[in-house]
């Protein structure tokens, strides 16, 4: 019991944390809306099948912002280790299967509440979508976010200081998303970016969430399913195990 | 049984020899010192003692569990107050606390009460509520002292516990310090390179250099093995009326330095009459007790490198003015 009761703890104070900054919330939120009004206005002429652009995009900009502040997690740990705090944890008896978890969970948390706010945004671009798809929603979101989280914490294990993790986000957000699916449709672009977008895990849990939320898919759902919840366990497991490691 | 015990501890980094083959033996209930410059290999020792580094070679017990082999009960049974500050920032008092109480497994219907004690403790109730980027410098080493009791541990371990405070700060807390060894039942472990905090807290201390243990022992009975006290004076001496202090009985040296006569004695307050009965003229007058200073020098053969040193100097400077 006390290893359930130190995951909640270390859970509670990510969430503490991130609803006293009010910043943080406010801007991680307006990136994804300025993305999908700029894109979705300037490519309104664009039609893919019988959607619109916009409504074409949506789904891409919920998952696309779960990826962001997913991989942030990461930081947390930076700045546990930068501030001194990290020692604090790392003294105690717990296992590091639970710092873990804790920190994991709290990052997929953080990454739901901003994923539930941005998908209830869809009435901007004139989609209404009933209260019930979020049952479809939310345990996509979760899986993507918990994938995501986890490779944040892999990175933050073996990187030492914010810049350099800055660096590395930097250099894999943009072609994950990028290279994703969320701005094209995999059916529709030339043969060498389609077996790229096929080896990008983020193409599947797009692809999903587009299928909840217009019911559009451009890959094989079953498939989706089944490859975001590999990733998913892939990635915790290598988390895992890179907080496992002695130093 | 003792509260810490070492067997040939030894850490090394590549070529470097942090600590080398210590053994001690820490009594239950003690105030233990690790005295020692920066870099001697103080805070290593106890990194080993509280499990976060592997040892080279050697073990230790820590209140009878083994370091490498038993690591997460070792965990349990201690308090650890780092170096640097390792609260919360973006949280209170009260939810670090709570934290810390979680993470340690203490009881639910127990956190409430043992929280207040220990802030109580260190008289912080009424900051409770605070975040802690807020707080003083001297306050997070108070909460922090704070925080390492909630799960009654059975050793303290404080490294350098008033590191970068300002003298009346620090104060306060070797008076907390010093109440707690007093009320609890606790083991204390500090290592400091500031010489009065080892002096006044200190039941034991051992002298730490290049990573191995010089001498352990009271501190008194320390500074007892030196040669006594200095008498310091300032007067128009020449050279007979040096050669008239040495004739004075108990003075064991007389020495011209810089203008000032320093004469080594034992009991300086006794003898001092005999010496102002001698000299004439004497413009100022200082007695030194012999300090942990004098015993590292001793021991080590260095001149103790540190903020200590500018005590002394205002001590002089004080005497000087009187």
């Amino acid at each position: 019991m006390s290893e359930i009761d130190a995951i909640y703890q270390i859970w509670k104070r990510e969430i503490i944390r991130y609803f006293r900054d009010k910043y943080r919330l406010a801007g991680s939120i307006f990136q994804p809306i300025l993305f999908l009004l700029i894109l979705g206005s300037g490519f309104s002429f664009v039609k893919i099948g019988d959607l619109n652009y916009q409504k074409f995009l949506f789904p891409g900009i919920v998952a696309m912002s779960l990826v962001g502040i997913s991989l942030t997690a990461g930081i947390s740990v930076i700045w546990d280790r930068e501030f001194g705090f990290f020692k604090e944890i790392e003294v105690s008896p717990i296992s590091r299967l639970s710092i873990f978890l804790g920190k994991a969970f709290g990052g997929c948390t953080i990454a739901l509440i901003q994923g539930i706010i941005i998908a209830s945004l869809s009435f901007i671009i004139g989609l209404n979508l009933p209260p019930i798809i979020f049952l479809k929603i939310i345990p996509i979101m979760i899986l993507i976010s918990f994938s995501m989280v986890s490779l944040g914490l892999i990175i933050s294990s073996y990187v030492e200081t914010f810049e350099s993790f800055g660096v590395i986000m930097n250099f894999i957000v943009f072609p994950l998303n990028f290279l994703s699916g969320i701005f094209y449709p995999v059916t529709q672009v030339p043969e060498w970016l389609k077996i790229i977008t096929h080896l990008n895990p983020l193409s599947y849990g797009v692809d999903l969430m587009r299928y909840a939320i217009i019911d559009k898919s451009f890959m094989n759902p079953v498939l989706d399913v089944l490859i975001v919840i590999l990733f998913c366990i892939l990635a915790a497991f290598i988390g895992v195990l890179s907080f496992n490691r002695k130093k | 049984m003792y509260s810490v015990e070492t067997f040939d501890l030894t850490k090394k980094f590549k070529d470097v020899t942090a600590v080398n083959k210590i053994n001690i033996k820490i009594k239950q209930g003690e105030v233990f010192g690790l005295l020692g410059p920066n870099g001697a290999g103080k805070t290593t020792l106890i990194s080993m003692l509280c499990t976060l580094l592997q040892p080279t070679e050697g073990t230790a017990t820590v209140n009878g569990f083994d370091i490498i082999k038993e690591r997460d009960k070792v965990r349990k049974s201690i308090g650890v107050v780092f170096q640097d500050p390792s609260l919360d920032n973006r949280l209170t008092a009260l939810e670090n606390l709570y934290l810390h109480a979680g993470l340690y497994d203490v009881p639910k219907n127990e956190r409430k009460k043992r929280i207040n004690e220990v802030l109580e403790l260190v008289s912080l109730k009424d900051k409770a509520n605070i975040l802690i980027k807020n707080y003083s410098g001297g306050m997070k080493r108070r909460l922090e002292i704070a925080r390492g009791l909630i799960h009654y541990p059975k050793i303290l371990f404080l490294d350098e516990p008033t590191l970068g405070l300002d003298p009346q700060t620090r104060e306060h807390i070797w008076d907390y310090i010093k109440n707690l060894a007093d009320r609890e039942n606790i083991t204390v472990i500090i290592t400091t390179h500031y010489m009065e905090e080892a002096d006044e807290l200190c039941d034991r201390v051992a002298i730490i250099d290049n990573g191995e243990i010089k001498v352990l022992d009271k501190p008194s009975k320390l500074k007892d093995k030196l040669k006594g006290d200095t008498i310091i004076i300032e007067t128009n001496a020449s050279h007979d009326i040096l050669s008239k202090i040495k004739s004075i009985q108990n003075v064991k040296s007389v020495q011209l330095i810089d203008g000032k006569t320093y004469i080594s004695v034992e009991n300086a307050e006794k003898n001092v009459v005999k010496i102002l009965q001698t000299v004439k003229n004497v413009k100022s007058l200082s007695i030194r007790k012999p300090t942990l200073g004098d015993v590292f020098i001793h021991y080590t053969g260095k001149e103790f490198r540190d903020e200590t040193s500018n005590g002394n100097i205002n001590k002089r400077f004080l005497a000087k003015r009187l």
